[in-house]
């Protein structure tokens, strides 16, 4: 057994691999991290630039336009909060790590959903590594991701973009899928070409269902971000982290609750607009 | 020419489905060759014309092929062999540019389950085959009122699919099909997802269209009546896709090829199918010109009847006139008939239906009288020959039995 095992050995394996990439392929992921880094920069910039009080102002509105009066107070109540507590920047942190994130996960999971929707056996071969991309517990991502991109918010991102990208493929996947026959029929007989199809008829259509996707891909970036704050993501996970770490159950507490507010302004506001789509 | 040639037809779905046409040839049943090779037939050996301007109905039960039909007839499903000839070119062999110019511009479809985009509006809808010709808008726009207009939709241009009944839904498909003007228009059950009422009001509606439009109108439905009402011919699918027979209304339900199509007819009002122009007789007629009370005694008697009907040389009615009268003529020594000439009968035309014509003929002394629009004598209609055509399609056995018959029968049965 133990001699097949040293034949045969996955974590071994699976280790001679990353370090043929980090020898090999390591000018495509100083490329990737800098893109990345710009992107992050960019977003981040953005959201800790401007004085809290807009930016509280801002998403209060958006709450109130997309989501209604209740999410909208909520929303000024909760934020208010963590200014008051002093986690203000680390939210916004936490907030432009989950944000990148998603936008990549996007650029990459509507592709590869659309791609599945239109091929059997690319759903076939992509299912299962969907599958385990889920499944494998969240930290493994973090070995690979910083032996490939170092420490700091990048492998953060990229740990974050690879956990959270299923959920977007799947219901692109499904929500093309479940486009009534009639409808694809309707359009063919009144002549259209495959792109016609696509944008104006099948991804209006399953609309509603990828929007689902995006809401739990946002969910599950939320989630993963705050564990990379131990690469060293910063934001948020960090607190919550020196919480842990140090035993601060006050610092623990109050960053968990700056992560619920969080979380639920994030997915009110997208599931509110799954709904808009809907109607 | 006509319009849609479709010669030796075959669709057959499954893996490798050429082989299974040698079988069918063979005479081999569907079950066998299902058994054999896997494979399923939609089509059997399809052959008909469709003119131009007519409304073609191609009428089966479900499983007939009858869908699988009305779309190989715009390739949203290619056919396995045979050739589709529209205007003269072979659908069958086209490539996907020269198919989707097609589908633009020379035929759209409406389907039975409206196959509406569900996030445009109603306009929006409408215009989407245009859209997708790309038109510009605000000639698509004006186009798009104009079918609108057409169905009766006015007013609801901004309405979302999901808040309109399914009657109006079907309107916003017709509408849709009818806005890029196109030559053929293809209707797969359109309305067999509608309640009867409201399905009885959109087939007058689509009658009445077509008297407007004039488009060529492949409607496929497995509703008899509704095929006898739209269809100015009928194709009748038999099981595992093969035609038992095409042609009008009336030859399907007075000559029925087969003992399927027989049966399949046989629940069919014929009242309200069967006109007054096919069963209409030649009755007893006198020229006012030429005729006088001599010929008219002599006509009556030989065919033994106390009237005739009097025309003029253009065959147009005059009248009838009773044979008291004309023996009153006769005596006072006069010749004009049109003198003596009455007007206490009934006229229809020849494409009223016997149902409609059933209550007046159980009442009046003279059989109807049957005139075209230019008041010409085209025949007569008498009771006998009403009471006749409804008998003919009746099942013998369902008849009412005399009663002593009946009393015979309990007798017999006592006496055991």
């Amino acid at each position: 057994m133990n001699r097949i095992r040293e034949i045969f050995d996955i974590g071994a394996g699976f280790e001679s691999i990353i370090e043929w990439l980090t020898e090999e392929a390591d000018w495509l992921f100083d490329f990737i991290a800098l893109v990345v880094e710009g992107f992050l920069d960019g977003v981040n910039w953005l959201f800790n630039f401007p004085s809290a009080f807009v930016i509280i102002g801002l998403f209060s509105f958006l709450a109130w336009k997309v989501a209604g009066k209740g999410v909208a107070l909520f929303s000024l109540i909760g934020f208010l909060l963590i200014l008051y507590m002093g986690y203000w920047s680390e939210t916004m942190d936490t907030l432009s790590l989950v944000f990148s994130a998603v936008i990549f996960g996007l650029l990459i999971g509507l592709p590869v959903g659309i791609w599945a929707s239109r091929s059997d056996s690319a759903w076939k071969i992509l299912r299962p590594i969907l599958d385990f991309m889920q499944t494998l517990p969240a930290f493994v991502y973090l070995i690979p991701a910083v032996l490939l991109f170092k420490l700091g918010p990048v492998p953060g991102v990229i740990a974050t973009l690879i956990f959270s990208l299923p959920p977007v493929v799947r219901l692109t996947n499904l929500g093309i899928r479940q486009v009534p026959v009639e409808i694809r029929e309707a359009c063919r007989a009144f002549g259209a070409t495959p792109k016609q199809m696509l944008l104006k008829a099948e991804l209006p259509v399953a609309l509603p269902t990828i929007m689902a996707g995006v809401n739990q891909t946002i969910m599950l970036a939320l989630s993963m971000v705050v564990i990379s704050g131990m690469i060293g993501a910063g934001g948020l996970g960090n607190v919550v982290l020196k919480g842990i770490t140090q035993l601060k159950i006050d610092m623990g507490f109050e960053g968990g609750i700056c992560i619920v507010i969080l979380a639920i302004f994030l997915d009110r506001v997208t599931q509110a607009f799954t709904a808009t789509q809907k109607r | 020419m006509a319009l849609v040639e479709v010669k030796d037809l075959y669709k057959i779905f499954g893996t490798n489905p050429k082989r299974a046409i040698p079988l069918i040839k063979e005479g081999k049943s569907k079950q066998e060759i299902k058994k054999k090779t896997g494979c399923t037939i939609a089509i059997n050996d399809a052959t008909f014309e469709i003119h131009r301007k007519e409304t073609f109905v191609v009428m089966g039960l479900s499983g007939s092929g009858k869908s699988t039909f009305i779309r190989c007839l715009n390739r949203l499903v290619k056919p396995t062999a045979g050739q589709i000839l529209i205007d003269g070119k072979d659908i069958v062999k086209m490539g996907s540019d020269e198919l989707r110019e097609l589908r633009r511009y020379k035929m759209s479809m409406v389907f039975q389950h409206f196959g509406l985009l569900p996030h445009r509006n109603v306009i929006n809808n409408v215009e989407f085959g245009l859209e997708l010709g790309g038109m510009k808008k605000t000639e698509r726009r004006e186009k798009a009122m104009e079918a609108i207009t057409l169905v009766g939709l006015e007013g609801f241009e901004f309405s979302m699919p999901n808040e309109l009944s399914g009657g109006m839904q079907q309107r916003v498909g017709l509408a849709r099909a009818l806005a890029n003007d196109a030559e053929i228009l293809l209707m797969d059950e359109a309305f067999s997802a509608l309640d009867p009422l409201i399905r009885a009001q959109m087939q007058d509606e689509l009658l009445d269209l077509q008297d407007k439009m004039h488009k060529t109108i492949i409607f496929i439905t497995h509703d008899l009546d509704e095929a006898l009402k739209i269809g100015d011919r009928i194709a009748i699918l038999g099981p595992g896709g093969r035609v038992r027979q095409i042609g009008v209304p009336e030859e399907i339900l007075s000559n029925p090829a087969d003992k399927y199509v027989k049966e399949f007819v046989q629940n069919v009002d014929r009242t309200k199918i069967i006109t007054a122009g096919s069963i209409k007789h030649s009755g007893p007629v006198l020229n006012s010109i030429k005729d006088g009370p001599k010929a008219a005694l002599h006509l009556m008697e030989t065919q033994s009847k106390s009237y005739a009907y009097l025309v003029d040389s253009q065959r147009s009615l005059k009248g009838i006139i009773h044979i008291e009268d004309v023996i009153e003529l006769k005596k006072k020594k006069e010749n004009d008939l049109s003198t003596i000439v009455r007007h206490d009968f009934f006229t229809t035309t020849p494409d009223t239906a016997i149902s409609d014509l059933l209550g007046t003929a159980l009442h009046t002394k003279y059989p109807i009288v049957v005139i075209n629009e230019d008041n010409k004598f085209l025949g007569i209609v008498s009771r006998e020959m009403i009471i006749a055509e409804v008998n003919e399609g009746v099942d013998e056995s369902d008849t009412p039995t005399v009663f002593s018959e009946i009393l015979e029968e309990t007798e017999v049965f006592q006496n055991e």
